[in-house]
């Protein structure tokens, strides 16, 4: 209450007519989303001292250290960064491998019966299958075979970073995230209004012009909104796909490689680098959906 | 005007079938021949589902006839043609375009270069007072907006019949006598042919030079009536009235049969 009224006396005293009611609600409008965060590290604050054991639940001042140095070398795993960068690099490869291929599927699917038909009992058969589940097979499959095995760098620089790129895990993102954007998308371009289509016949469009300039954009919000859940899912498949034997490097090689050091800062810090940059990722999307695609919510009213 | 009228849409033995979904034939249009002749105005009226929308779909080439013949001019059609556009009752803009864009979307399929096009869109839009309107999106446009939008889309394309399904059937009463007079003018401005299908008695005594009356199941043409009313026309006016109740004693009688 003391800090309420005292910002009410800041503004008053700048002779200035803003309407107090309004910075007030402003004030908790901003702090609302803060408060949970805050009581957490609050919580942790108190469970830490309690505990006082760094293996169970290290400090927040420990992690905190390791999240604002995140260039430093941890133990022969790379930095913080580092590792957060190869994942990324993993994730968006993958994920643009998938929605290349799912985007266009789903829009023929989607608009076409045969097509629908053709595909949808072969791609229901394995849409149940975890991603992680194909984890043997993709292993006996690919191997240790990387983008370096490919283009054949077997020494120096790029071949540290193009091995790092494991077809094994690119495939397990492209499962993640295929079926996402597939559903979205079928299910955006079923439901383009038939007038729409019609509209367009009428003002000459060929079959070509309907699928880019009438299905994609009329289905684009659905689109995305697949695309959003897709990255989401990718990013959940390749740190548990990195958490595997085998790896290493990555968020989840740092994260399961620490805690066999039983360092469980590191660990800690792993998982939030995980949620700040998944979170991160999915934000960016939402912008896009609300400013894109305001005209969806209001088109149909 | 009656001395030398060239058909520009013959319709022949024209019927249509479609399957329900439980397997069920159903015979939507029955039998219909007629002609429209150039720059005339014609309004075809009948209840709801007598298959007056089927008609307009297949001389729009969007639909295909089970028997019977559609032609423009000489020539059969089948699939749609630029010299026929079509205007839907809502929903037919396209959400994600800004007015100007819907407008200058058929030129644009017609990869017409772009001031042009645009220029041209700017034209049609003055004739349909929405100029002011022309980077709003359609969901920031009343029904009667959206509406005059559609018809300056459709005539954007440039065609010379203009086939209008309903166009003012989701207006409020006031705003479709204003788009109806809008209507004439700009049908006197443009000398296109139009066929408007609608389920207003009165809508089509404001409006046409010919009223082609349909019955239900199957649908027929029950009657064609000349209208020769000096425009503009007036709704006081008694022949307005007494046109007005000999043609929905026709479609009562249409449906007491049916």
């Amino acid at each position: 209450m003391a800090i309420l009224s005292n910002t009410e006396n800041f503004w008053e005293s700048f002779g200035s007519n803003f309407p107090k009611i309004d910075i007030k609600q402003y004030a908790v409008f901003l702090l609302i989303p803060v408060l949970a965060p805050v009581f957490l590290v609050f919580l942790w604050l108190i469970l830490a001292s309690r505990i006082d054991n760094q293996v169970i639940l290290p400090g927040v001042w420990e992690v905190g250290t390791l999240l604002f140095h995140p260039t430093q070398d941890m133990i022969g795993m790379g930095s913080l960064a580092g590792n957060v960068l190869v994942s990324l690099v993993r994730v968006v490869m993958g994920y643009s491998i998938a929605a290349v291929v799912a985007v266009p599927l789903g829009v023929v699917m989607g608009y076409y019966g045969l097509v629908f038909r053709f595909f949808n009992g072969f791609l229901s058969l394995f849409r149940p299958i975890p991603p992680l589940a194909w984890v043997p097979l993709v292993m006996a499959w690919f191997g240790i075979s990387s983008l370096a095995t490919l283009i054949g760098v077997e020494t120096g620089r790029s071949f540290i970073y193009l091995n790092n790129i494991k077809f094994a895990m690119l495939f397990i993102i492209f499962i993640g995230a295929f079926y996402p954007i597939l559903t979205a998308t079928i299910h955006g371009v079923r439901n383009v209004e038939v007038t729409l289509i019609d509209s367009a016949r009428v003002l000459g469009a060929t079959e070509g012009q309907i699928f880019r300039k009438i299905l994609i954009p009329a289905a684009m919000p659905s689109i995305i909104t697949g695309m959003r859940i897709g990255l989401g899912i990718a990013w959940m498949c390749l740190v548990s796909a990195e958490m595997l034997p085998g790896s290493l490097s990555g968020i989840g090689y740092m994260i399961t490689h620490a805690f066999t050091l039983a360092s469980t800062d590191i660990v800690i810090a792993g998982m939030i680098s995980i949620g700040v940059v998944g979170g991160f990722m999915d934000m960016v999307f939402r912008r896009i959906e609300l400013k894109k695609f305001s005209w969806r919510k209001q088109a149909v009213s | 005007m009656n001395g030398e009228r060239q058909e520009i849409i013959g319709i022949r033995g024209l019927s249509k079938t479609f399957t329900t979904q439980k397997g069920d034939q159903f015979l939507a249009v029955d039998n219909i021949s007629l002609k429209i002749f150039k720059n005339s105005f014609t309004c075809i009226v009948g209840p709801s589902g007598c298959g007056k929308s089927t008609i307009l779909r297949i001389a729009a080439g969007l639909e295909h006839a089970s028997t019977g013949t559609v032609h423009y001019g000489a020539s059969p059609v089948t699939k749609p043609c630029g010299e026929i556009g079509l205007v839907f009752q809502e929903y037919s803009l396209f959400p994600w375009m800004t007015v100007l864009d819907n407008v200058a979307a058929g030129p644009k399929f017609a990869k017409v270069d772009k001031k042009k096009r645009r220029h041209d869109a700017m034209d049609y839009l003055l004739m349909v007072n929405m100029e002011t309107f022309k980077d709003a999106y359609p969901h920031e446009l009343s029904g009667g907006m959206r509406q005059r939008v559609a018809i300056a889309r459709a005539l954007a394309n440039e065609p010379d019949v203009l086939l209008m399904d309903e166009p003012f059937g989701a207006l409020d009463a006031h705003t479709r006598i204003l788009l109806q007079q809008e209507l004439l003018r700009v049908w006197e401005l443009t000398h296109k042919t139009i066929v408007l299908v609608t389920h207003s008695v009165d809508e089509a005594v404001f409006l046409a030079d010919e009223i082609l009356v349909m019955s239900c199941r199957p649908g027929q043409i029950r009657k064609k009536i000349q209208v020769d009313m000096e425009r503009p026309r007036s709704r006081a006016n008694p022949k307005f009235g007494a046109l007005t109740d000999d043609i929905l004693r026709e479609l009562g009688n249409g449906m007491v049969k049916s």
